[in-house]
């Protein structure tokens, strides 16, 4: 237990800040995603035939490779990248994009697939009678999507779009291999010093359990609220 | 970039083995925590959901690196015939493939028992067919029948999971992936062939998959 005690002599301050940091990545992973999904649904669900293969390539492509393959393209292939539009500025030294950044935008483009496929599902299984019945009406089709769709679509993908959260808060801890702290790495750099690898994984393992656990107990609470009057 | 494909392709066969390996011992495992999960005794039943809800709830890479840096920690596993296993990370990553993969199957298998319709179990009973027959030809074949899209998608996942072996210094195709990279400077490269490669297989499973369903599935 002395490991784990706050301050200079112990590892819970360290861990504590890690888990936070675990907690923001997935945060900001799962916003990117959202903003994946959002251009993608509409190209998925489409009936222009360019269109809808661009969306189906994005999710089949995603979902069919290793996370940590996105993540390594990211990592080094966004330094490249980076260094090569400096160097066309007339920068020639070395550029290190932030973990924090490549990370979540990595796992972002990871759940966004993911979400994409929650949101396709969604809007399929709404009534078609909506759609015409608003059609009828004579209201606007952003109006429609606004007032009409979105507000179910989100209703019909939370239990859904749990599992995705899940999935990228599991994800977020192979963004250790790019070096932020978070949870994975923190417990890699004690458990390196301290030469108790059992005791720290044990303590991720825990932290994970813990956070999936939360996660669960605050989606059930929205999941009832939003069903409400259903 | 046709010079990296020997040693990418020797790292999916690698990736192959890891797979193959770890789906055989994972069936195994989730046909035998499914069976517990069914089971009516309260101690058994939480026993095995308590397996199912640790290695769904946390990440693989926790999973994997407990089973190789961690278990190498206990001095009495170290002094014991173990040692042998578990000090090679080959073996250490299909231990902890096995054990993930087991989880989830566990679960699919679970709820592909709960969905078989009591009808067919009452009217096996009526006909006096026993207890162990009932199950072996009856609830065992139908839950597989069910649960093949979803172990489809499972086999799926647990390939893009055996990428995590890399980081236990295993050479499989994202090893040898990562080599190149550091060779050569051109990650674009190196992993987007390997990124292809992996595409590849997943194509290769899903069809096959469809082609079982098609076969043995059911169509309602």
């Amino acid at each position: 237990m002395e490991l784990l005690s706050f301050g200079d002599t112990g590892w819970g301050d360290e861990l504590f800040f890690a888990t936070l940091m675990t907690i923001a990545v997935s945060i900001a992973a799962m916003a990117i995603g959202f903003i994946f999904a959002l251009i993608f649904t509409p190209l998925k669900l489409s009936k222009n035939k360019t269109l809808n293969v661009i969306g189906s390539c994005y999710t089949t492509i995603i979902r069919g490779v290793p996370e940590l393959l996105v993540i390594y393209l990211l990592f080094f292939g966004g330094t490249g990248a980076a260094m090569y539009v400096a160097s066309i500025f007339g920068y020639d030294g070395y550029i290190e994009i932030n973990a924090f950044i490549t990370g979540a935008l990595a796992i972002g483009i990871i759940s966004g697939a993911y979400s994409t496929e929650v949101f396709r599902g969604a809007i399929l299984s709404i009534d078609k009678g909506q759609f015409e019945a608003s059609k009828v009406l004579g209201i606007k089709k952003y109006i429609q999507f606004y007032k009409i769709i979105l507000p179910q679509m989100l209703r019909l993908s939370i239990p859904n779009l749990s599992n995705v959260w899940q999935i990228t808060l599991k994800d977020t801890s192979l963004i250790s291999v790019t070096g932020l702290v978070e949870i994975m790495r923190q417990s890699y750099i004690a458990a390196g010093s301290t030469r108790d690898p059992l005791f720290f994984y044990s303590v991720a393992a825990v932290l994970y359990l813990m956070l999936t656990f939360l996660s669960m107990k605050l989606i059930n609470k929205l999941e009832i609220k939003y069903s409400k009057g259903y | 970039m046709i010079s990296i494909f020997p040693s990418l392709l020797s790292g999916a066969a690698i990736t192959l083995q890891l797979l193959v390996s770890s789906m055989f011992f994972g069936l195994i495992i989730g046909l035998i925590f499914a069976i517990l999960r069914i089971n009516k005794n309260p101690i058994i039943n939480k026993f095995a959901y308590g397996y199912s809800y640790f290695f769904r709830g946390t990440p693989l890479l926790v999973q994997l690196y407990l089973i190789y840096y961690g278990l190498a920690n206990i001095e009495f596993l170290r002094n014991s015939f173990f040692w042998v296993i578990i000090k090679e990370p080959y073996w250490c990553a299909i231990i902890a493939f096995s054990l993930n993969t087991g989880a989830y199957t566990s679960e699919i298998l679970r709820s592909a028992f709960q969905t078989i319709k009591k009808g067919y179990i009452e009217a096996a009973q009526s006909l006096g067919v026993t207890k162990k027959i009932t199950f072996y030809r009856i609830q065992l074949p139908i839950a597989i029948k069910q649960s093949l899209p979803a172990y489809g998608n499972e086999i799926i996942l647990m390939l893009k999971g055996t990428s995590l072996a890399s980081v236990i210094t295993i050479m499989d195709l994202m090893g040898e992936a990562r080599k190149v990279n550091v060779l050569t400077f051109k990650p674009f490269e190196a992993f987007i062939t390997a990124g292809i490669i992996y595409l590849f297989i997943t194509f290769i499973i899903h069809n096959i998959i469809k082609y079982l369903e098609k076969k043995y599935g059911f169509q309602t």
